[in-house]
């Protein structure tokens, strides 16, 4: 261990550059968020992922954004494991008729304030899974959705691409 | 061993019934309630493996395999008063499958030991959607939990909405103390109705579909349902695309075995194999979407072949990862190996009965560190694997650390295996037509996942059309079985047991 530890200290770091903010994110993000809520939460944005019925493929990739490579707390990101320790939550999937009720008590037991981001296609409009009897559709039609990320599943740089674009609303 | 001259018990026993013609590459009988309950006879007395159970209106499937002639065959009992003999009954591994076609078909299972509903929340605006759907009458009645008694019991509800970044479910934990009494899983919250969706879409629609029921496993699904088309029709694709699908698939094993491994210890608190085996895992997408447009490999394989060819510089792309993770695996391997705080909570952790595994036919790494050697590529097998060398580990203890050192193992396997399909990757089209059905036509394959065995039925409309369609998850096997390896664990090790086994809500829940 403590040879693989020290390895690590002479190689140069994996961790990519940060991609700018995504323009079509920022546009749909434009509405300006209140001063007061900028300062309480700093540069420092706690995330909550909801699955409401994903195939997995976006959870896979949104735990990529935590490796060597992508390392999202560099940015002040970090996951937390409560709806009430976070600012943001992170939901994928058509949302599913058996996760609605879920969803929404997550939601209602996250303070404010509080941002939505929808990820992949599913998580815009159902996606691949829009139509049946089993799915409500896009996340926006149980709870209020500040920015969508589409995808599937939207890779590990577009999910930064969209998150960056948020921490610069909320800063 | 495969006894070839054996006498196939299986196929007399479904010979009574009246084959169906256009049915491959195995057969499909439609059989009386008599030979129905001999196959269930046969699968209690653990003869037979049961593959899969599913229905469609007025019609309900059995599928089993018979290991020692490598035959499976599929029963189909007519369901005329819309009931059918319970196989759980006789056969526990197929209760959660008989309760999920009473939820979506509406056939019941007569004298079912469980008739509580599975994937119906009672939340969907119908009953049945697969059968003869109608509005639902009344509301369903809160869902039953099993009952637990006892003094110093206690019951912790866990999910749907978990801590981590995982799918949703509900756990059920009742424990004395520290200790687990009981577990009750409740699935069915990633329902997203994929077999309804699937009737009447056309092969396209479909196979993106398929590729998305466990997103994990797309090349796997995707593989399958290929296979499944290509056995209705009876088209046969070109080498080249054979072997590619084999080189996504081990890609797929790749990542997926390097994610597992890594996120195990992590659960038990050794973060930093997850830092460098997440590193690994980053290597394989970054190859693939090199290599083949897409980080997952969502959408590669087609029906008729696959949709885009290895570039040419897809060979040194694909040679340098290998180098890459022949590098830096083996020391994580050994630091598995020398970090005794590690082993003390994954070795005699989540430890499962071998004999439940095989009633179960547990297939992946569950079942290899279980002492059963099942994997689909190998048995009943397909190309281009009959033409590589390659290792199914096993082991025996079946607990934690048997898990991982199975999925250690198989990486080394997929490294090896990848090497070889680059050396003898054949030339030529990576696509090829596929014959048109012209008449009702039905296929299935069972193809070799990272999780485990997928089976996929499906019956194709002579314009080419999905008429019905099944994926039958490995998960549906294996699940139950988490539900006893927790027995007597401190739930503080629920995460640990739940992540060596990595089964999938989605791919389950359908």
């Amino acid at each position: 261990m403590r040879k693989l530890l020290l390895q690590n200290g002479w190689r140069s770091p994996l961790t990519l550059p940060a991609p700018a903010p995504s323009e079509a994110a920022l546009a749909e993000l434009g509405a300006e968020v209140d001063r007061a809520a900028r300062r309480r939460l700093g540069r420092s944005l706690a995330i909550r992922e909801v699955d409401a019925g994903s195939c997995n493929g976006c959870e896979l990739e949104i735990h990529a954004l935590n490796n060597a490579f992508h390392d999202l707390e560099r940015f002040g990101f970090h996951f937390v494991a409560s709806p009430r320790h976070a600012d943001v939550l992170l939901v994928t999937g058509p949302v599913t008729v058996n996760m609605r009720e879920a969803l929404e008590r997550t939601y209602a037991a996250t303070p404010d304030p509080k941002w939505v981001v929808a990820v992949g296609d599913c998580g815009r409009d159902g996606g691949v899974f829009a139509g049946g009897y089993a799915c409500v559709g896009g996340v926006a039609e149980v709870i209020p959705v500040d920015l969508h990320i589409p995808g599937c599943p939207p890779n590990p740089m577009q999910l930064l691409e969209g998150l960056l674009a948020l921490l610069q609303v909320v800063q | 061993m495969r006894a070839t001259n054996a006498k196939p018990d299986l196929l007399v026993v479904l010979g009574a019934g009246q084959p169906v013609t256009g049915h491959r590459p195995w057969p499909r009988f439609v059989v009386t309630v008599e030979t129905w309950n001999a196959l269930l006879a046969g699968l209690a007395k653990g003869a037979w493996t049961l593959l899969g159970l599913w229905g469609e209106p007025g019609m309900v499937h059995l599928a089993v395999h018979e290991f020692e002639t490598g035959a499976p065959g599929i029963a189909s009992l007519p369901c005329p008063t819309g009931e059918f003999p319970s196989v759980g009954r006789w056969h526990p591994p197929a209760q959660r499958l008989e309760r999920a076609v009473a939820d979506l078909v509406g056939l019941q299972p007569v004298a079912g030991p469980d008739l509580r509903p599975w994937l119906d929340h009672g939340r969907w605006p119908l009953r049945h959607p697969l059968g003869s759907p109608t509005a639902p009458a009344e509301a369903l009645p809160p869902y039953p939990f099993l009952p637990t008694e006892g003094e110093s019991l206690h019951q912790i509800p866990v999910g749907p909405v978990h801590a981590g970044i995982i799918e949703p479910g509900h756990f059920r934990f009742t424990a004395n103390g520290e200790a687990v009494v009981r577990l009750e899983e409740r699935l069915g919250y990633v329902h997203k109705g994929i077999e309804s969706l699937l009737n009447g879409a056309t092969l396209e629609r479909a196979a993106r579909l398929v590729g998305r029921v466990s997103g994990d496993s797309t090349v796997a699904y995707a593989l399958a349902f290929a296979r499944a088309v290509e056995a209705a029709t009876a088209t046969e694709i070109p080498a080249r695309a054979h072997w590619l699908r084999a080189l996504m698939a081990e890609l797929e094993r790749l990542a997926n075995h390097c994610g597992d491994i890594g996120a195990i210890c992590n659960d038990a608190a050794f973060a930093l194999m997850l830092a460098h085996c997440a590193v690994l895992r980053e290597r394989v997408l970054r190859a693939s979407v090199a290599c083949f447009g897409h980080r997952l490999l969502m959408d590669c394989v087609i029906p008729g072949g696959v949709a885009v060819d290895l570039p040419a510089d897809g060979v040194p792309i694909l040679r340098a990862l290998l180098a890459e993770m022949r590098r830096a695996f083996p020391p994580l391997v050994e630091l598995y190996d020398n970090t005794a705080s590690l082993q003390d909570r994954t070795a005699n952790t989540g430890t499962l009965d071998p004999a439940l595994v095989q009633q179960f036919g547990c297939g992946g790494v569950i079942g290899r560190a279980a002492g059963r050697a099942f994997d689909a590529r190998r048995e009943p097998g397909y190309p281009p694997y009959d033409q590589l060398e390659f290792e199914v580990p096993v082991r025996r203890e079946s607990d934690v650390n048997a898990r991982v050192w199975i999925r250690i193992r198989e990486v080394e396997q997929s490294l090896a295996l990848i090497e070889e399909l680059l050396e003898r990757l054949p030339s030529g089209p990576v696509q090829g037509a596929l014959n048109q059905p012209g008449r009702l036509v039905e296929g299935m394959a069972l193809v070799e996942g990272f999780r485990g065995d997928i089976l996929l039925w499906l019956r194709l409309a002579a314009d080419g059309t999905v008429a019905r369609c099944h994926p039958r998850d490995p998960s549906w096997f294996q699940w139950p079985l988490l539900e006893a390896a927790i027995e007597g664990n401190i739930v503080a090790d629920f995460p640990l047991c739940n992540k060596s086994f990595n089964c999938s809500y989605s791919g389950h829940d359908l």
